[in-house]
């Protein structure tokens, strides 16, 4: 006789509220398969846990924001976001897509030359720009992205020392109607710090002011405050267009458009809530096109879009280390991977999948990451069918910032592979080593031997 | 453990405590076992019976039952009297 699959056993008290009779239905199926390729064949291939990025979607989500923009303004460019996920390959899908290079740091700004960005199309944000990279980003011409007034005047020393215009933009907080507002970060537009920065620019002619900047939040789920955010830079390029006769040559209106993850504490799951590029597009197009541009002097529309655009592309794959009871009598199941490698489960309540089939019956769970910490929670609540120790599961919509966010603690960062659209597998970062994190360590002499 | 002696199952894995009104789902390999200690039948020789049925050794059914027997308590399922052997 063959014998019957395995499940644990389970039984739950049914609420008369949600009681039907088919029991209580889970709302996920399981996924079995990324892209033709099975869950357990990966996982075989490249170990547990693994992170997986399609592809497909990366060139989907991008096509279709790309649409949104362009089918309603006549200049459009994106600018990658590094910091959203810097993993080579995945820069190169988005530069292969005709996207620009977006960074924060030195790092990140050497990534984008390494990767083949040419200086011009490398944009370059953030607080912390030191002088030497500054003066390669003068000397590359690259968008160099004001914050605060100190780079402001170092820019302009370099200028001199270099005999070069750098040409630069200034980063604007201003209040959208989103609370809180991000104001640590620019010049702020309603108290006339941003109208001075100009003014010390403008006056000063030491370099070219080109653009003007902002980036109002990060998982905005308001297309209306980047219609105001269009609206205040729009209304500042035309006050410098009246004042010293010079166009700005594009409005940059950063990233933040919420992905389709569903926040803590959320009623709607995220997929129902998100605003699509649609929305963001009419938002800020409209602000822009009627706030008052002559026809051919409309600026380029400039967006550093990170986690939209990457997020649904990635896939945590992982497995069940233990099941375990709680002293209240809950279910925990503990995973290979914790807020180690997915840093985003702090703000999302990811969805997660068993990649086996299972019967309807389900159980509340929290699911549990290996750390021994106390606060490595995956998910503090989630239905789920039995599932056991070995049996695999997909957590999705993890593509941006978990990549660039991890953290090396107590165990080695796991492999990334990349299905690209014929569904074929590639290694994009092999697991670390202990070779890989000892690499920087030096031992002094005296401490290399002991005896115990 | 034992069961209650009133309980109501269905074939679906709908199980009814009268006693209480409360209502409960369960799996089939739960309502399996169920039925089983509604029979009277003792931890040795469920075990048994699933590892028979399943593919899943005795080990590794054991720490299940006795989470499934836990929760069955938990949930006010059981009689109140011991197992007569264990
Ligand atoms: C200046 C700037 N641009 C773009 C982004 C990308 O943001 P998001 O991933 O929310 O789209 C960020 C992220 O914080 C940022 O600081």
């Amino acid at each position: 006789m063959k014998k019957l699959q395995y499940e644990r056993p389970v039984i739950q008290r049914l609420n008369v509220g949600v009681m039907n009779k088919f029991g209580n239905k889970t709302e996920y199926s399981p996924v079995k398969h990324i892209e033709g390729n099975t869950v357990k064949s990966l996982i075989e291939k490249f170990g547990s846990p693994l992170f997986v990025i399609s592809e497909r979607i990366i060139r989907e989500t991008f096509k279709d924001a790309n649409r949104a923009f362009k089918t309603r303004y006549p200049r459009v460019q994106f600018a990658w976001s590094y910091k959203t996920n810097y993993l080579n390959a995945i820069c190169n899908v988005f530069h292969q897509e005709g996207s620009w290079a977006e960074v924060v740091s030195g790092f990140e700004y050497h990534k984008a030359l390494k990767n083949g960005v040419p200086g011009t199309k490398i944009i370059f944000n953030g607080p912390d720009k030191s002088e030497a990279d500054l003066k390669l980003a003068i000397e590359k011409n690259s968008l160099i992205h004001i914050d605060h007034l100190d780079e402001l005047y170092l820019i302009k020393e370099l200028a001199v020392e270099m005999k070069k215009r750098p040409r630069v933009a200034i980063r604007i907080n201003m209040d959208t109607g989103v609370y809180p507002m991000w104001d640590r970060f620019g010049f702020n537009y309603e108290n006339g710090q941003a109208w001075d920065a100009i003014n010390k620019i403008m006056l000063n002619d030491k370099m070219d002011l080109v653009g003007l900047h902002s980036h109002i939040g990060t998982f905005m789920l308001a297309p209306s405050a980047y219609g105001v955010a269009a609206k205040k830079l729009s209304d500042l390029a035309l006050e410098i267009k009246k004042k010293y006769k010079k166009n700005i040559q594009y409005i940059d209106m950063g990233g933040g458009f919420a992905s389709k993850n569903t926040l803590k504490g959320s009623y709607l799951q995220g997929i129902d809530s998100t605003p699509s590029f649609d929305q963001f597009a009419e938002a800020i197009t409209t602000s822009i096109l009627n706030a008052g541009f002559v026809e051919n002097e409309l600026p380029l529309l400039i967006l550093e879009t990170g986690r939209a655009l990457i997020d649904e592309a990635g896939y945590l794959l992982g497995t069940v280390i233990s099941n375990k009871r709680l002293s209240d009598g809950r279910r925990a199941t503990i995973m290979d991977f914790g807020v180690n490698i997915l840093f985003t489960s702090f703000w999302y309540d990811h969805k997660i999948s068993p990649a086996q089939e299972f019967s309807r019956y389900t159980e509340d769970a929290v699911i549990y990451g290996p750390l021994c910490m106390n606060i490595d929670v995956i998910r503090e609540n989630v239905t789920l069918p039995p599932m056991k120790r070995d049996d695999h599961v997909i957590v999705h919509t993890v593509g941006a910032y978990n990549m660039t966010q991890w953290m090396q603690f107590i165990a080695l960062r796991p492999a990334v592979v990349m299905i690209d659209t014929q569904e074929k597998v590639h290694l994009i970062r092999s697991r670390e080593t202990l070779a890989s994190i000892e690499g920087n360590e030096i031992i002094p002499r005296y401490l290399e031997k002991f005896k115990l | 453990m034992r069961l209650k002696k009133n309980l109501a199952l269905s074939d679906s894995g709908f199980v009814f405590d009268p006693s209480t009104g409360d209502s409960f789902s369960t799996n089939p390999i739960g309502l399996e076992i169920v039925k089983m200690l509604q029979t009277g039948k003792d931890a040795d020789e469920i075990k048994a019976q699933v590892v028979k049925t399943y593919l899943i050794d005795e080990v590794g059914f054991e720490k299940d039952y006795y989470d499934f027997v836990n929760t069955l308590t938990k949930l006010k399922l059981s009689d109140g009297s011991p197992e007569k052997k264990d």
